[in-house]
């Protein structure tokens, strides 16, 4: 019997969870076009979520980039297709290997501080605090931070898009030898901006979405002092990046 | 509309704030039970009980700041929870609230943090910059304005709090424990600047304290909370020469009586009456 009470619990959690979630996205929805407009804040929370996460999509990309040449320019060198090789790297990156790794990346950098940020505020009333003062914590706090996460993360992808090919062709060319003119002509050849560049953008901004709401509900409903603000920190990475990857595949369903 | 009025201001004089038979548990432990009771305008109302008995609970529930499981919560004569979010908003830039822990905003210094009332409902910078020393004056705290919250000691982020709970000058103040770790002469440099607040602004004020001289000094009228309810209410000097054993040992400060740690109310109070 224990089992299914536990079983029933956890279900009830997620839905709960949920709940929050959408909950919370219809009231950032609503806040978000609704004066005063906060300005400063969302240029400081795009430095946040954007430039100061660049050395971290860069390396990402980059070592993502190298590998993959040099994972294909092996497998294809046995059926002699190593002049496809600048195609494979730059397809994988902009359609799916840069958005997603950027996005678990930026969870784990920008989505904890966000939820650990707004759950201090929460154990030690500032956000009641906030509400007293006839501000509400929603537009405040959460729409800027949102806000900047979906502007931001296809900036970043497409950083990491020219990072990630540009990796593949030091070590195609420079490391395995692989001629630089057909490697640059194949890599271009059957990339197409309109399909492939814009997919992973547009999936970059919907996970700039979801990590963020998630990192901010969770900080938003934390309880139980700094105990509690370590548990929301680690809820917010892990169910954010469950659901970037979750998202991930639907949205590749519906976008190609 | 009519629902949202509060049907006691239809009487004549309404009051500034009134609750009427809250409830309120957390994860099924009862705080608030059955609670009601009114603040007049301008009137000066003191809670006092044992700690741990939801005086800040009812505090938040003034400000909207809580929901409670049933009951209502009217300010001048509006029911809270009856109006919309962004109405509620509006609603409480009337009030001045102090959190017991100060809850000063810690990504910003001192300056900031009293001027956020202020720079939120849209005055000029000048008059912000004069407001803002003029508060940290008052609550003998100059030159900390560049200082981050975390340099402070914990009674100076109090002071700072109730600094930036007056600065937007309110029409209502609600305290929580506003002298509660301060020095004695702080202590009535607060309460002094309670009255003042009183007089200059004719404010309606709701202070919780286990200071006595503070309550019989600041107060119009004090409550005694304990098992979520008002116990016993009468004026300063009433309330403490009363023979009610409760109210006895609570200003008394004895082990021994009718209030218990688990907030059961052992023997007979006499039941709260509203003025």
């Amino acid at each position: 019997m224990k089992f299914f009470e536990a079983i029933g619990r956890t279900v009830i959690r997620i839905l709960e969870e949920f709940g929050h979630v959408f909950q919370m996205m219809g009231r950032v929805a609503g806040w978000t076009f609704r004066p005063p407009y906060d300005v400063p804040e969302f240029f400081r929370q795009m430095v946040r979520v954007g430039v100061d996460s660049v050395p971290v999509v860069f390396l990402t990309t980059l070592f993502t980039g190298m590998v993959m040449a040099l994972q294909t320019v092996n497998g294809f060198a046995r059926f002699h297709a190593e002049s496809l090789v600048g195609s494979v790297v730059a397809l994988s990156l902009t359609r799916e290997l840069s958005p997603v790794l950027c996005a678990l990346m930026v969870t784990g950098r920008v989505g904890s501080s966000m939820a650990a940020e707004l759950g201090s505020m929460r154990v030690t009333e500032q956000i009641d605090a906030l509400t007293a003062l006839g501000t509400e914590p929603v537009q405040y706090l959460m729409v800027p931070r949102i806000a900047a996460s979906i502007v931001m993360m296809p900036l970043l992808v497409i950083m990491g898009d020219a990072v990630g090919i540009w990796g593949g062709y030091l070590v195609a060319v420079k490391l395995l030898g692989v001629n630089p003119v057909r490697y640059i002509e194949n890599s271009f050849q059957f990339l197409h901006v309109g399909d492939d560049v814009v997919s992973g953008m547009i999936k970059a901004a919907v996970f700039g979405l979801i990590f963020s709401l998630i990192a901010c509900v969770r900080g938003y409903y934390t309880t139980g002092g700094a105990e509690g603000v370590g548990r929301s920190t680690t809820r917010a990475v892990v169910s954010g990046s469950l659901s970037v990857l979750f998202a991930d595949f639907f949205l590749t369903k519906l976008l190609f | 509309m009519e629902a949202r009025r509060d049907p006691a201001s239809e009487a004549g004089a309404a009051p500034k704030l009134r609750a009427e038979d809250l409830h309120k548990s957390f994860d099924g432990r009862v705080v608030l039970d059955g609670l009601s009771f009114s603040v007049a305008d301008g009137e000066s109302l003191v809670i006092v009980g044992p700690s741990g008995t939801g005086k800040s609970v009812l505090l938040k529930h003034m400000i909207g700041l809580l929901k409670p499981d049933s009951g209502k919560v009217f300010v001048e004569g509006q029911d809270v929870w009856a109006i919309s979010e962004r109405q509620r908003n509006e609603l409480r830039k009337e009030f001045g609230m102090s959190f017991q822990e100060g809850a000063l905003f810690d990504s910003m210094n001192v300056y900031d943090n009293v001027a956020f009332p202020l720079r939120r409902s849209g005055r000029p910078t000048r008059e912000i910059r004069d407001r803002v020393r003029e508060c940290l004056d008052i609550v003998h705290l100059p030159n900390v304005e560049q200082k981050r919250p975390s340099e402070l000691s914990g009674g100076m982020r109090r002071r700072v709090g109730f600094a930036r709970a007056i600065a937007h000058e309110p029409d209502i103040l609600l305290f929580d424990e506003p002298n509660t770790g301060l020095d004695p002469i702080m202590t009535d440099v607060i309460d002094e600047v309670i009255l003042n607040m009183r007089e200059k602004l004719d404010a309606t004020i709701v202070t919780i304290t286990h200071h006595m001289p503070s309550a019989r000094k600041i107060g119009d009228r004090i409550a005694l909370l304990y098992g979520g309810k008002i116990i016993f209410q009468a004026p300063p000097d009433e309330f403490l020469e009363s023979k009610d054993p409760a109210v006895r040992q609570f200003v008394d400060g004895s082990a021994e009586g009718p209030l218990t740690p688990e907030g059961q109310v052992v023997g007979k109070t006499r039941p709260s009456e509203e003025p």
